[in-house]
């Protein structure tokens, strides 16, 4: 069922629906009493959101079996970046109104936009390089190590909302737990690699020349 | 000038005789406005939320600046007593009960006691105040609300020469506030007695007319409009009177971030957001914040020789 083709335009659609929740609120004008804070906090919670649901694609499909959502990654990355430009447009427009000298003062000055703006940098690369013709100009292995990114855009996410927050860091606390989780998994599967491969190396090893003693 | 200047003689100590007059009416008025709400209507905060405060004076402490709507003020809240979510306290201090309330006022004073809604509804003429109202995250209201200077609460315990700090608690019950997070509670603030006693500091029971709602603080807060808005301690149960600075909440769960003064300053940033500008709920852009929040010419003089940034 994964294959699929309607799987991925289904997917698709759900992964849009706060865009539309969002327009459905703004037309009722139901954004609350301060709409551009309202508009920052939910694309950035569908950010962060979509950073943890593209970080779980990989154990998922170890865990569940399913080697087949590997179909799915590409767009749900690519649906953390649309939701992270969304947010990173908010703040730009609705919040500075393009004042670039204030945002830089920001960037510079206030560590949880660092944080963020890292966070968002780092996913740009990841967007770019996203289609089939650039993971064959790369080569598999170095288009691998450049979306490794994505660890340090999560950590950056979590670390910028946590430094968000006034006081209530439950939310900020339970994404850390959970991009935590989801870096530790590859770390404990990179891990049993290296130690289930040891065994095979070892004897390759003792007779290179290389090694000194 | 948005607000008039105080007169040299303050306003609120001058009762005019039509005031005083109206003042009997309004004796009259209360207990049968209060205790009929009560025994009508269920005893909960609704009865007491929305009910028509009467008599309420004009005051000369209003600024004419557009004020928010009462939608906006009443869904718009940071009350973490009632959840941290701006929009949660609307929904989760829907059934809180305030009324019957008391407030004990106590400490350095030579009358110590404890005051009744009804009592502190009748203590002194009811005004209505339209005051800026800035919160320490960079957003702002205007709201009129309805009360009277604090020092009219305090005069009538008499408080001691050795009374130079006011404390005061918020009520908490973990049964009737379960979302109550993000906070050591009960939520308590402080003031400086000079700070306390300024005809500025209000003691409010209501705004746009009516009765706070109990999201907004009710029934009885403060509003202090040169302060950010965490000053202005919601639905209090306690007030003392005591010789040494005070803890307050946000200062005991962030020193560096949350001072005991915490006046608005536009030139003191908070270490994670500027304070220069803020957000008018309703307007696109931002407006520069003025300095002790545009009430400087009241309230700059208590602060005379103190290093702001020092004591921010």
């Amino acid at each position: 069922m994964l294959k699929k083709r309607w799987m991925k335009a289904l997917l698709f659609t759900l992964t849009l629906a706060p865009v539309f929740w969002l327009g459905w609120r703004a037309w009722n004008q139901n954004l609350t009493a301060n709409p551009i804070e309202f508009i920052t906090r939910y694309t950035g919670d569908w950010t962060i959101r979509f950073i943890v649901f593209t970080l779980s694609v990989t154990p998922l499909r170890k865990v569940l079996g399913l080697p087949d959502l590997i179909r799915f990654r590409r767009m749900i990355g690519l649906f953390a970046f649309f939701y992270g430009t969304l947010h990173f447009a908010t703040y730009i427009w609705l919040d500075k109104f393009f004042d670039l000298s204030d945002v830089l003062k920001d960037v510079a000055k206030r560590p949880f936009i660092t944080a963020g703006f890292t966070a968002f940098v780092l996913m740009i690369p990841l967007a770019v390089t996203s289609t089939a013709g650039w993971i064959r100009r790369m080569g598999g292995k170095r288009w691998q190590v450049l979306h490794r990114l994505v660890y340090a855009s999560g950590v950056a996410a979590v670390v910028h909302y946590y430094w968000l927050v006034k006081s209530d860091i439950r939310l900020p606390a339970m994404y850390g737990v959970l991009v935590g989780a989801l870096l530790l998994y590859r770390l404990a599967a990179w891990a049993r690699k290296r130690v289930s491969a040891t065994p095979v190396k070892r004897p390759a090893a003792a007779i290179s020349p290389g090694e000194v003693r | 000038m948005l607000i008039g200047k105080p007169a040299d003689i303050p306003a609120s100590e001058i009762t005019p005789k039509r005031l005083y007059l109206n003042r009997r009416n309004f004796l009259a008025a209360v207990p049968a406005a209060v205790i009929g709400g009560r025994e009508l209507l269920s005893p909960s905060g609704r009865a007491w939320a929305g009910m028509k405060l009467p008599n309420v004076q004009k005051s000369q402490y209003t600024t004419s600046e557009k004020q928010n709507s009462y939608q906006e003020v009443s869904t718009y809240n940071n009350y973490y007593e009632f959840g941290t979510d701006k929009s949660e306290p609307a929904n989760y201090a829907r059934n809180f009960q305030t009324s019957p309330w008391t407030v004990s006022v106590e400490g350095l004073c030579n009358k110590p006691r404890k005051f009744s809604l009804e009592e502190i509804l009748a203590l002194a003429p009811l005004e209505e105040r339209v005051y800026r109202h800035r919160c320490v995250e960079a957003w702002s209201i205007v709201v009129p609300w309805v009360g009277y200077s604090l020092s009219a609460l305090l005069q009538k315990v008499e408080p001691t020469s050795k009374a130079s700090y006011v404390a005061f608690e918020t009520f908490f019950d973990r049964k009737k506030m379960p979302h109550a997070a993000g906070l050591q509670f009960p939520y308590v603030e402080g003031l400086r007695m000079d700070e306390a006693m300024h005809p500025l500091a209000l003691l409010a029971v209501g705004m746009y007319g009516e009765a706070l709602p109990p999201q907004d603080g009710a029934p009885v807060r403060m509003i202090l409009p040169w302060k950010y808005g965490f000053k202005s301690i919601k639905s209090i149960v306690r007030i003392r009177l005591v010789g040494s600075q005070p803890p307050t909440s946000w200062n005991v769960a962030n020193a560096p971030e949350y001072g005991f003064f915490s006046n608005v300053n536009p030139h003191v940033d908070h270490p994670r957001w500027s304070q220069a500008s803020e957000r008018r709920l309703g307007e696109f852009r931002k407006r520069p914040t003025l300095m002790f929040n545009g009430y400087g010419d009241q309230v700059a003089g208590m602060y005379n020789g103190m290093d702001l940034r020092k004591y921010y």
